[in-house]
């Protein structure tokens, strides 16, 4: 994508929630959603539109953890690191994920998926996978780095 | 006729492969006719393929061509007659298993839209007052009144008011808010703009979890197709940004607001000053999905069910490491022995069970000598705990209990909005605390202490047993000192550990 049209894709995801309540969010979320990461081009974009400071829109860009402000770079793979998947031996399991994955894919956790009886659970884009062993996690790096 | 082959499509049995065994069955039998149905709730059978009502799990697509034949051993019989939902009331969760989340049809046919039609049929004042009598408690945590917040903001004046509902479902150990969003979002929809109707709001939001995908692509599909029935109230789902602490009510609603999700000092009441300074009822997915049958059945049908003050049915979710996990609704009053060891079935690994944590991160760690406490919010205050959202996390013996209390704080830490100082600064130094009490005191001042300037500690060595009166001190200072329940329950799961289980601190035993 050039800049140009970057930038016409960046007001068109801001314009849409100008008269929404507290749209703030909802746009954040589209920016970060479409690329990556929320540019300091992107904050002041919206602290334009929903007559805010810049400090405002960063304030609550860096609030929240699903929004960075530089792109990662590498595939992602949540592994849920909360107690329900420790009690089913997570925490070994995320070690080792570590390790396989040795900087292909950055493992990142999250506090649970809301599947909880059959862990240990990691998401990946919006697939959700459950009852992860050792060989399943290594699939799942070796796809994500593919 | 063509048999008919039920398969979930809940986010749960898909991370179980149900996706790719409902493909196999398409491909091993054309003529069937395959439905994508919620699921039943007994997750160690997932994927669970029930076909002409006889089920068999967990499926893989290696089982197929045996269960067409007839000859698979996984075979558990009627799925309806199975004890483990034979021995449920389930109310909210009536149409777990059987109709397909999003067909209205279904829905219809299985009660959907009763409890509406009464509703409009009378006053919002004889709504109110059927949701009093229902004793419904609110299912987030907090377990209020559902009937008295939704009459304090049905009589604030006000030209607009919010149906807001809490769908943040963050607390490890609870899926049920998923389920239900996902296998009978219709359901909920009927639940807000029943309340809608009762309080005069036309507006509602579902606040809804990043993590959760697959609820938010049903709730749009399902506020889509059901618009022209629930008009003129709307509705619009909102997603959170991965923020623990928007599931604390004032939290949400900054969040909502597109600005930080700080939580802010109550009063004014969500009720009275809500979403835009307006009259806003905050209630929980499963709160707001038990209106419905509270409605179409009556208050007073729902509180036969129950002990005591905790009137109906929990939809508990027992997790972690046990063998027959999943989502069980029934009366309050069960015992927490009978949930993790008759219907749990024990530990999952085969180990000893150990412990177990009940409602969610910031909810109490029992031993197995307290199991005969039974499940209502009074009995659980009572030992030191809570029910939360129903969460139910059973550890074998492999367990470190010094690690999760330590984990305790640290997710404090993370997830703090940083408002205020007990809970921003009390959990980084509650983690310190913990290092030390693990490392058996300290050897000496720090490096602070030593300064000349500091006059006031009593520096040295210390012991175990002093790092334990400092981290109960501290624990009293979060639970007193914090807004909400981040800070301030934080202490459960840490004091509970440190009291039932002091050997794995270095301590003889807690002071109490």
């Amino acid at each position: 994508m050039d800049m140009t049209s970057e930038n016409a894709e960046l007001s068109a995801i801001v314009e849409r929630y100008r008269d929404a309540e507290g749209g703030l969010l909802p746009a954040l979320r589209d920016i970060q959603n479409t690329f990556g990461h929320i540019s300091d081009a992107a904050k002041r974009q919206c602290a334009e539109v929903f007559n805010l400071s810049r400090a405002e829109v960063h304030g609550v860009a860096s609030f929240y953890h699903d929004f960075r402000d530089q792109p990662t770079g590498k595939p992602v793979i949540r592994l849920c690191r909360a107690e329900a998947c420790q009690a089913r031996g997570g925490e070994a399991l995320a070690a080792e994920a570590e390790n396989m994955a040795s900087g292909r894919v950055m493992i990142e956790p999250v506090y649970c998926l809301g599947l909880c009886s059959v862990g240990p659970n990691a998401m990946v884009g919006e697939q959700v996978h459950a009852r992860l062993g050792k060989s399943d996690i290594a699939r799942l790096i070796d796809e994500a780095a593919a | 006729m063509s048999r008919v082959i039920c398969i979930s499509d809940d986010a749960l049995a898909i991370a179980c492969g149900a996706d790719r065994v409902a493909e196999a069955f398409a491909e091993a039998a054309p003529d069937a006719e395959i439905r994508r149905v919620s699921s039943w709730g007994m997750h160690w059978l997932e994927p669970l393929v029930e076909v002409d009502g006889i089920g068999f799990g967990p499926v893989t697509t290696d089982d197929v061509a045996a269960i067409l034949d007839g000859s698979s051993e996984k075979r558990i019989g009627k799925v309806t007659e199975h004890p483990w939902i034979a021995r449920q009331q389930r109310l909210t969760f009536a149409r777990a298993g059987q109709t397909r989340p999003l067909d209205l049809g279904d829905y219809e046919d299985t009660g959907g839209w009763a409890g509406l039609k009464r509703a409009r049929d009378m006053t919002p004042q004889a709504v109110l007052d059927e949701v009093k009598a229902s004793g419904l408690r609110g299912r987030g945590g907090a377990g209020f009144p559902a009937g008295i917040k939704w009459q304090t903001v049905a009589d604030a004046a006000s030209t607009r008011k919010y149906i807001v509902c809490n769908a943040d479902e963050g607390d490890s150990g609870t899926f049920a808010d998923r389920m239900l969003m996902e296998g009978d979002p219709y359901c909920l929809i009927e639940g807000m703009a029943i309340a809608g109707h009762a309080v005069g709001a036309m507006q509602g939001y579902i606040y809804l979890r990043s993590e959760y995908p697959h609820a938010m692509a049903k709730l749009n599909a399902a506020i889509e197709a059901s618009a022209h029935i629930v008009a003129p109230f709307q509705l619009e789902v909102r997603m959170g940004a991965g923020a623990y602490v928007c599931g604390e009510e004032t939290s949400l609603l900054n969040s909502l607001e597109g600005k930080r999700g700080e939580v802010r000092a109550k009063p004014p009441l969500p009720a009275i000053e809500g979403l835009f300074g307006k009259p806003t009822v905050v209630n929980n997915v499963l709160t707001l999905a038990a209106i419905p049958w509270i409605m179409a059945h009556g208050g007073a049908a729902y509180a036969d069910y129950g002990m005591g003050r905790s009137r109906g049915t929990m939809p508990i979710q027992i997790a972690g490491n046990v063998k027959h996990g999943g989502l069980y609704e029934t009366a309050f009053g069960v015992t927490l022995g009978e949930l993790v060891s008759d219907i749990g079935g024990g530990t999952d690994s085969g180990g000893t069970l150990r412990a177990v944590q009940v409602g969610g991160p910031l909810g109490a760690y029992f031993p197995p000598t307290l199991f005969d406490t039974p499940f209502d919010y009074e009995s659980f205050a009572a030992k030191d705990g809570l029910i939360g959202h129903g969460g139910v996390v059973v550890f074998d013996d492999s367990v470190d209990m010094w690690a999760q209390a330590r984990f305790a704080m640290e997710f404090c830490a993370h997830e703090s909005c940083g408002k205020c100082t007990p809970c921003r600064i009390g959990s980084v130094r509650g983690m310190e605390t913990l290092d030390r009490m693990r490392g058996g005191g300290r050897a000496g001042s720090d490096s602070v202490e030593a300064l000349p300037q500091i006059r006031n500690t009593s520096g040295g060595v210390r012991e175990a047993s002093a790092e334990l009166e400092l981290i109960t001190d501290l624990c009293d200072l979060m639970q007193s000192g914090s807004l909400c329940a981040l800070g301030g329950f934080t202490p459960y799961p840490v004091m509970s550990a440190i009291r039932h289980f002091p050997e794995d601190f270095g301590i003889a035993e807690a002071a109490e």
